[in-house]
């Protein structure tokens, strides 16, 4: 031990430590191509998202030039015939999806809040990663517990119900036998978006400074009107952010939904019948596509999602940026 | 509110109007707990289902032999699919994290961070269609299209994770290594890498819990097997998990449901159990990094 501190101290004395030409090389090669090399995998991303873009749209190319824009608003899906609209698929799409957030969504938050606000620190430790753990189950498995275990039931107790009580409104029309309908997608729907939603707001709670929330405490606030007065409104932005982000998982979900919609091709306007949405039409039907036409629509089905799902990703992260209540707290 | 103004002698027992709003504020915080008890009993009422209805179908046979007695080509084929697509996207992932947190400015950073994002946002059935274009139309389905289709899926899990973990190793580590000298190379090498290595190993985890459960890009890249025997083979269309499910859930045979219900169960405590033993990592490397 003393020796090397000896030499140490008489190399010091003898001015800069030299450090050999072959390292110093090494060290500059090694600088660059680490560099280099995460250079690259960085741009990969960026690349991904160009080529994914690109292919479906190439793909698509034949369906877009024959059908147009028109392919938004028809109706009709015939393959047998080479007539193809992906109307009632944006129908169904869209009626899930936001049936889905209008159920997800309040609940979300409510979990949000209760995690970030009301629970003691054990609870919170033990119920927060269980609503995370939701998200870990594989769409596949929650769809086929949807057809076998989800659907019966909620054709025979749910469905009646609500058909007796809202049935003035014509989106709760009478119950089908099966229990495959729109309703019980958006139910599987969100089941899958509330922890995503949970979660984030939950973070976004939890930043909220405590001080603001005392002082309203202390003004005679209740808890609500503390949450209603302080909370909501300031994480109200990033709140909005992660219920898009949510929506944008509903959207372009395709298995489960593919499991439990019930593929009908008509548009319907009660919840309880089949439909079909743009993403399961495209797993169920392109391993067995029968024409090129056939292929290149539903390539253009999977342009319509790609266009939805990168909007509403980038509102999302464009809200959540602008609005966000812990850059001003900074 | 006035009446209690007007007399100061008055006792401080809530009012009217009070006790309307704590009583609505109560109410309210029920209303959360109950949401919250409301997921947790999904979860419940899910895992159970799955439980109940697949733990007879469990045997050594189920395990260990081909269809139609049993799942094994499957289960191996998932788990090779699966480790393909974590090599490709486990490497990959953490140069991006190193590129973000070590390399980039702020802008550069951001603007990385969003492409990561894009692409977790992407529908993976759109992944699935993309890969499909590019591996599988011209020639045939494989498992080396699914892994690649999966890798896509994991690389911004993956990437964002390690990030993470990387943002949270302490700066007097790296000022250290500067101040001896140490090459910017070496120091991410062998001082920051290293340290957040538990990091890293639980997004991957984390990644790969995700991976094994996606279907969608399967079914189009690789759903047409044999299921009788095990294939390690990449470059052909191989048995896995996911699409037997969901082949199985589709048929309509109560045959077929026991087994998917016996896969289901066997998938979903793999990814259970991955999930929960790196969420305890991740807690743990946490605190340690962050004391």
């Amino acid at each position: 031990m003393s020796t090397t501190i000896s030499s140490a101290g008489s190399s010091l004395a003898a001015g800069p430590v030299r450090v050999s030409r072959r390292r110093k090389q090494a060290d500059r090669l090694g600088d660059r191509l680490l560099f280099g090399v995460c250079a690259l995998a960085a741009l990969l991303g960026a690349v991904l998202i160009v080529l994914i873009a690109y292919q479906v749209i190439k793909g698509a190319q034949p369906a877009i030039s024959k059908f147009g824009l028109g392919f938004l608003v028809h109706t009709t899906w015939q393959p047998n015939f080479g007539v193809f609209g992906a109307g009632s698929l944006i129908y169904g799409t869209l009626l899930s999806s936001f049936f889905a957030l209008l159920i997800g969504a309040p609940l979300a938050i409510a979990i949000g809040l209760y995690l970030s606000l009301l629970a003691p620190a054990g609870v919170r430790g033990v119920i927060g990663p269980l609503v995370e753990m939701l998200a870990a189950i594989p769409s596949v498995i929650l769809g086929f517990w949807g057809i076998i275990v989800l659907a019966p039931f909620v054709q025979q107790n749910v469905e009646p119900w609500l058909h007796d009580t809202l049935g003035f409104i014509p989106l709760f029309g009478a119950p089908q036998t099966t229990g495959a309908s729109i309703f019980t997608a958006s139910l599987i729907l969100t089941i899958m978006i509330v922890p995503i939603i949970a979660s984030i707001s939950r973070d976004l709670f939890l930043a909220v400074p405590r001080d603001v929330q005392d002082g309203a405490s202390a003004l005679g606030a209740t808890r609500w009107e503390v949450v209603r007065g302080v909370v909501l409104p300031s994480t109200a932005s990033g709140v909005v952010a992660a219920s898009l982000l949510g929506l944008g998982r509903a959207l372009g979900e395709a298995i489960a939904v593919t499991q439990v919609i019930g593929a009908g091709a008509e548009i319907h306007a009660s919840l309880f019948m089949t439909g079909d949405t743009l993403a399961s039409r495209i797993a169920s039907q392109l391993p067995g596509a029968i024409t090129g036409m056939h292929t290149a629509s539903l390539y253009y089905l999977g342009v319509i999602l790609l266009v939805i799902g990168v909007f509403s990703n980038l509102l999302a992260h464009w809200i959540g940026r602008r609005f966000d209540y812990r850059r001003f707290a900074k | 509110m006035s009446a209690a103004v007007a007399d100061p002698t008055a006792p401080l027992t809530p009012s009217g109007n009070l006790r309307r709003r704590r009583a609505f504020s109560r109410s309210t915080e029920h209303a959360a707990t109950g949401a919250a008890i409301f997921a947790v009993a999904v979860l419940g009422i899910v895992i159970y289902s799955v439980l109940s209805r697949g733990a007879s179908a469990i045997s050594i046979d189920f395990l260990t032999k081909g269809a139609p007695a049993g799942v094994a080509p499957a289960i191996v084929g998932t788990g090779v699919i699966v480790a393909l697509a974590t090599l490709i996207a486990a490497p990959l992932g953490v140069l991006m994290a190193i590129f973000v947190t070590e390399f980039a400015g702020e802008r550069l950073a951001g603007a990385c961070r969003l492409t990561l994002d894009l692409v977790n946002g992407m529908p993976s059935i759109i992944i699935g269609v993309v890969v499909f274009i590019m591996l599988v139309e011209q020639r045939k389905q494989s498992a080396i299209a699914a892994s690649v289709a999966l890798a896509i899926i994991m690389l911004p899990l993956v990437a964002r994770g390690s990030m993470e973990i990387l943002l949270l190793v302490p700066k007097s580590l790296r000022e250290a290594a500067d101040a001896l000298g140490v090459n910017r190379w070496r120091s991410v090498l062998t001082v920051i890498l290293p340290s957040a290595l538990g990091g890293i190993l639980t997004s991957t985890v984390l990644a790969v819990a995700r991976a094994a459960g996606e279907t969608a890009p399967l079914i189009l890249l690789c759903s047409v097997f044999d299921p009788r025997s095990i294939s390690l083979n990449p470059f052909e269309a191989i048995p896995n998990i996911p699409v037997t499910i969901f082949s199985l859930s589709e048929e309509g045979n109560p045959e077929g449901f026991a087994r998917a219900w016996g896969l289901a169960l066997v998938l979903i405590l793999a990814i259970l159990v991955a999930n929960i033993v790196a969420r305890a990592m991740l807690a743990r490397s946490r605190r340690r990094m962050t004391q």
